[in-house]
């Protein structure tokens, strides 16, 4: 068996004119968590529901587990999805509901109830058998509808947006319980998300997609620390962009001011230049760094936020609140301890 | 469904069909022969020789079962091959006629056949088993997302679309444009433009004007009319703070459950020249009598008392969706209570006006009973079709003419209609939960709606009341008010000796009524839903056409309808006239179009992604259908039965064309009691039929009622609440 769970060949989904997946290629190691990350409308529901098999593609191929399945219809995939809205059968109960899938795939009313209640324990649903999807809270929904896919031992899970129905306390309990079934099972996930928060806490590797191609793909630590791009830099957590030269080894200037700093590998030269805002050391006045002046600065309980006005524009920067604290007016020097410089965006 | 099953699943009904059922005659009387005579299957008659110009579709099955036997699904062969047995079947049966050869073009190849009767149930059979075997091979080669299931659904209910409403629709038109066996574009251009059907004589003389005009006239004055006195009802209903609810319920229930020209009847008797009306204002005020009830005052009357209970059900709806808090929006900016109304309410219900005066038109246009009973001289476009075939001077091109009159009429208001909505977009917001009390009429608003509402209400009691009292009197038409039981005896008569004997003479067509409703019912409510579920969740290519093809139907008056199956379907290869069978399928096709509506307003309420789940858990399209969309659709298919069943029991246009003698209806049993002056009895009649049909509507409409409640509120995020 091969170790990759789904391919894509230059895959292209277009509805008219208007390709919603443009020629993606990837392929998925068998056993991880993948997340589709991308703003809205980049084609991350499309991407899945081209592996569902609820849209098939205008051109490329797409495997499954090795086996070419680019004209098989959603019934025959022996993939599973939790949707967005869940899709629980209003009409039927919690047992009925689990047991679906089975029954139509030709099981014993019998085993497949058994089965189904195995699964409903195993989601810490026991009880609620009976019950009908109107009767359940938002995030018992939520964990049928996975029972409800689980049940048949998918090759793959698909998740769209699972969180974006429940409350935010919710949302890290059940994205952790997503994440430990993952593991425990051993499945392989795509997730649908445009949360990177939720996206760097729950993958094994991640996708980012803009405008219907993948901007970049790999684990949470590279995206965030060796993005491809500004877009990338931007739609990973917070970065300051700004223009700056890359003068040789760790050493850049910004504001026409050289500073040394620790980066990535960049041929000498005008760059765009990322700087996370916890990557920033504010010290007093008169430190090596850039000069710069406290614009506003507030106080949220773990950290500090501070808008400095430099040479080289403004920066936004977060400390621990640990760390000495400034007040509006107060000239600093801002150290940059990491920087990204940017390859141009594509 | 795989493309094999079905494949295997057609060659088995094709292979019944070819060797078992009789290939002629769908009659059962002919059955008593079988498999000899008029009830031979093909084979028999390929065997004799005398229908050896059908080996082709044996062959052509024979073609495909080998490898449908050994397992294996050749797509282009089963799409030739079952394309080709439905093509070569009606081809054949085109060109060699009862009277042999038709096409006398093709007599070097065919020589001189025998005659060659129409297609039974064998060949139906063999048809179906051609239109799986395209299908299949269709599926089989990928469309359809490769299910022949739904492949099926689509190439069946196409066939059935064409062969049912399209061919008869291209039937009336060559009939038009031929005159004998003659092509006459000119003929049809003299037709169309006769001063039958557009003289304007009546403006400037005492001759009557162009059918045409007439119509026009009446269509115009039934739908404002109607739309006024809907407005006002609805006004006084939501507005006027009045009582009386249950008055305005009844209001529109009755016109649901009146055969069409059952108020006609009530109007002769209360002002026909002996009716108790007339006789009383020629008693007392010295009024003579006259027969002013006859022509456009008296089928407009009739009309409007049939439209404006649905003109107010339409405005009533609308009225209650403009949400109060845009008018106290307007009363906080200032604005006077007539103000408020002018310029906002009034604005938001013009969709709704528009609505109500296109369905009165065009309800008006389609009507043929009204017209025919109380029409006299007075002839609009319906009946002109009708004595244009039934009458002395049978004329079918003349008729076939006026149709199309007809047809441009109607489809120019629909047409009207589309472009009027489409240009403009009301929206009335309405949020959840947004309350707020609707403002009150303005004082002389409410004066003058009460004052036209409440007699018009008294009006139609007393129409409904006449109907009511008219079958239990000695003759209530001269104004003989003892009480009787001799009409319902006349017409219900039963008599018990060896078992029930019905002796009345109506029984005969009550039972074929009620056979006829009860089986279209099911077929109407089972189509539409299957039809409105390809058109909302399918994608393929030509689903726009079938839509297209499904609502036509809608917009075809009954008159038209009646005339065309007429002239497609009394000679072979497809004749059905003077059989059941062409009643019911009269029905399905006239009410498919409002169970495909409603099947649509319920699937989009209902979220696709169940339907997408069930399949990504590995549910086919008949699973999904069957355990998912149809449980679902409960209500719906509930409605849409309901629907089609009382549409069936009421209907006259189309089916006074198509009934016989062993087959004949309630409505046109009535219609010819009318004509033979026996009014009392047609008043018993209808009495019968409308009892019936309210037990069935209310029946109904408590087993719905109940369906909503029992399957308990919904999710929120999955269903939408329904209305
Ligand atoms: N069935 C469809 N027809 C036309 N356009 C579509 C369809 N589905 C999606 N799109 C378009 O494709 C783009 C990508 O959609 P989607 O994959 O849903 O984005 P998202 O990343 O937000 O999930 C959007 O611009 C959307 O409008
Ligand atoms: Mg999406």
């Amino acid at each position: 068996m091969s170790d990759v769970s789904i391919t894509f060949d230059r895959v292209t989904k277009a509805f008219g004119a208007f390709r919603a997946v443009d020629e993606v290629s990837f392929a998925l190691p068998r056993g991880a968590l993948v997340t589709l990350l991308g703003p809205s409308g980049c084609g991350k529901t499309t991407t899945l529901r081209l592996v569902a098999g609820l849209e098939l593609p205008t051109g490329g191929r797409i495997e499954i587990e090795g086996k070419d399945v680019t004209a098989l219809a959603a019934a025959e995939r022996k993939i599973a999805m939790v949707f967005q809205s869940y899709a629980l059968f209003p009409h039927m109960n919690v047992l009925e509901n689990v047991s679906y899938g089975l029954l139509v795939n030709g099981a014993r009313k019998a085993s497949a109830e058994s089965e189904a209640l195995a699964m409903l324990k195993t989601l810490g649903l026991d009880g609620l058998g009976q019950r009908l999807p109107s009767e359940l809270s938002g995030g018992q929904q939520q964990r049928v509808a996975v029972a409800r896919a689980l049940v048949l031992r998918p090759k793959v899970l698909l998740f769209d947006e699972p969180l974006s129905n429940l409350d935010a306390r919710l949302r890290r309990r059940v994205r952790e319980d997503i994440r430990d079934l993952q593991k425990k099972l051993d499945l392989s996930v795509v997730y649908v998300t445009h949360d990177q928060q939720e996206a760097l806490a729950v993958s094994d590797l991640v996708c980012v997609m803009r405008a219907g191609k993948i901007a970049q793909m790999g684990t949470p630590n590279a995206l965030y620390e060796d993005p491809a791009d500004a877009f990338i830099a931007d739609f990973m957590g917070e970065a300051n962009v700004i223009q700056g030269e890359v003068l040789g080894p760790n050493r850049i200037a910004l504001g026409g001011i050289a500073l040394d700093t620790v980066m990535r590998a960049h041929p000498p030269g005008a760059a765009q230049i990322a700087v996370r805002p916890e990557s920033i050391l504010l010290q007093p006045e008169g430190s090596p760094g850039l000069p710069g002046r406290i614009q506003r600065a507030a106080f949220l309980g773990q950290t500090r936020e501070y808008e400095i006005q430099t040479p080289a524009g403004e920066l936004f920067v977060v400390t621990p609140a640990a760390s000495p604290a400034f007040a509006p007016g107060d000239a600093v020097s801002c150290a940059m301890q990491r920087v990204i410089p940017l390859r141009p965006a594509a | 469904m795989g493309a094999l099953t079905l494949g295997r699943a057609a060659l088995i009904g094709a292979a019944i069909g070819l060797l078992l059922a009789p290939w002629h005659g769908l009659e059962n009387g002919a059955l008593a022969a079988w498999p000899r005579g008029e009830a031979s299957p093909l084979l028999a008659l390929l065997l004799d020789g005398s229908r050896w110009w059908l080996w082709p579709v044996a062959a052509l099955l024979a073609a495909v079962a080998p490898a449908l036997l050994r397992g294996r699904a050749p797509g282009l062969l089963m799409m030739v091959a079952g394309a080709g047995i439905v093509a070569w079947i009606f081809l054949m049966g085109h060109a060699i006629g009862l009277n042999g050869l038709a096409w006398k073009g093709l007599a070097p190849l065919l020589g001189a056949p025998p005659p060659q009767p129409s297609l039974g149930w064998g060949a139906l059979m063999v048809l179906a088993g051609g239109v799986a075997l395209f299908s299949a091979g269709l599926a089989a080669r990928g469309s359809f997302g490769a299910d022949a299931f739904v492949s099926f659904l689509v190439c069946g209910s196409a066939f059935l679309l064409i062969l049912f409403v399209f061919v008869p629709l291209v039937t009336i038109l060559s009939a038009a444009i031929y005159e004998g066996d003659r092509f006459a574009p000119d003929a049809l251009a003299a037709r169309l433009t006769a001063p039958e059907a557009w003289s304007l004589a009546c403006v400037t003389t005492h001759a009557g004007c162009g059918v045409v005009w007439n119509t026009l006239l009446l269509a115009t004055l039934t739908g404002v009319i109607s739309t006024l006195l809907g407005l006002g009802f609805a006004l006084l209903a939501v507005r006027g703070n009045v009582r009386g609810a249950v008055a305005f319920r009844a209001m529109t229930i009755l016109p649901l459950i009146t055969p069409p020209f059952v108020v006609s009847l009530a109007l002769i008797v209360l002002f026909g020249r002996t009716g108790i009306v007339t006789g009383f204002l020629w008693e007392n005020f010295d009024i003579p009598r006259s027969r002013w009830i006859y022509g456009l005052p008296g089928v407009l009357l009739a009309q409007v008392l049939a439209q404006a209970p649905v003109a107010f059900m339409l405005l009533d709806g609308a009225l209650r969706a403009i949400s109060p808090s845009l008018e106290e929006a307007a009363s906080t900016m200032g604005a006077r209570r007539f103000k408020v109304f002018r310029s906002v309410t009034w604005p938001l219900l013009k969709p709704a006006l528009a609505a109500a005066f296109l369905l009165g038109f065009v309800e008006s246009l389609a009507d043929f009973g009204n017209p025919l009973v109380l029409g006299g001289d007075f002839d609009v476009l319906s009946t002109r079709i009708f004595f244009a075939i039934a009458g002395a001077r049978h004329d079918p091109g003349r008729a076939a003419a006026l149709a199309l009159l007809l047809l441009a009429l109607t489809f120019g208001a629909f047409a009207f209609q589309a472009w009027w909505l489409g240009k403009r977009r009301y929206t009335t917001v309405t949020g959840k939960g947004d309350s707020g009390l609707p403002a009150p009429l303005p004082k002389g608003l409410k004066l003058g709606c009460s004052l036209v509402v409440w007699p018009w209400m008294a009006f139609t009691a007393v129409v409904y009341g006449i109907i009511l009292v008219g079958g239990f009197v000695r003759d209530i038409g001269r104004g003989d008010m003892t009480f009787t039981w001799r009409h319902f005896l006349t017409g219900f008569e039963v008599e018990w000796h060896n078992g029930v004997d019905f002796r009345g003479s109506a029984w005969d067509s009550l039972f074929t009524t009620i056979e006829v409703a009860a089986i279209a019912a099911p077929l109407t409510a089972g189509l539409g839903i299957l039809l409105a579920w390809l058109i909302a969740r399918q994608s393929f290519k030509g689903r726009g056409t079938l839509e297209f093809m499904t609502m036509l139907s809608f917009a075809i008056p009954g008159t038209v309808v009646g005339v065309s199956y007429v002239m497609a379907f009394n000679v072979p290869p497809v004749e059905l006239t003077g059989t059941a069978l062409i009643l019911i399928i009269c029905f399905v096709f006239r009410n498919l179009p409002v169970g495909v509506r409603g099947g649509l307003a319920a699937l989009a309420q209902i979220d696709k992604s169940l339907d997408e789940a069930s399949a990504t858990m590995g549910g086919g399209a008949l699973s999904t259908l069957r355990r998912v969309v149809l449980p679902l659709l409960r209500p719906a298919i509930v409605a849409s039965l309901a629907f089609s069943f009382v549409h069936a029991m009421t209907a006259v246009s189309a089916v006074i064309f198509l009934v016989s003698a062993q087959h004949n209806l309630a409505t046109v049993y009535i219609v010819g009691r009318v004509e033979a002056g026996e009014m009392a009895l047609a008043i018993a009649y209808s009495t019968v039929l409308i009892v019936i049909m309210l037990v069935v509507v209310l029946g109904i409409e408590k087993l719905v009622g109940r369906a909503q409640i029992g399957r308990r509120a919904a999710t929120p995020t999955t269903m939408h609440a329904g209305a």
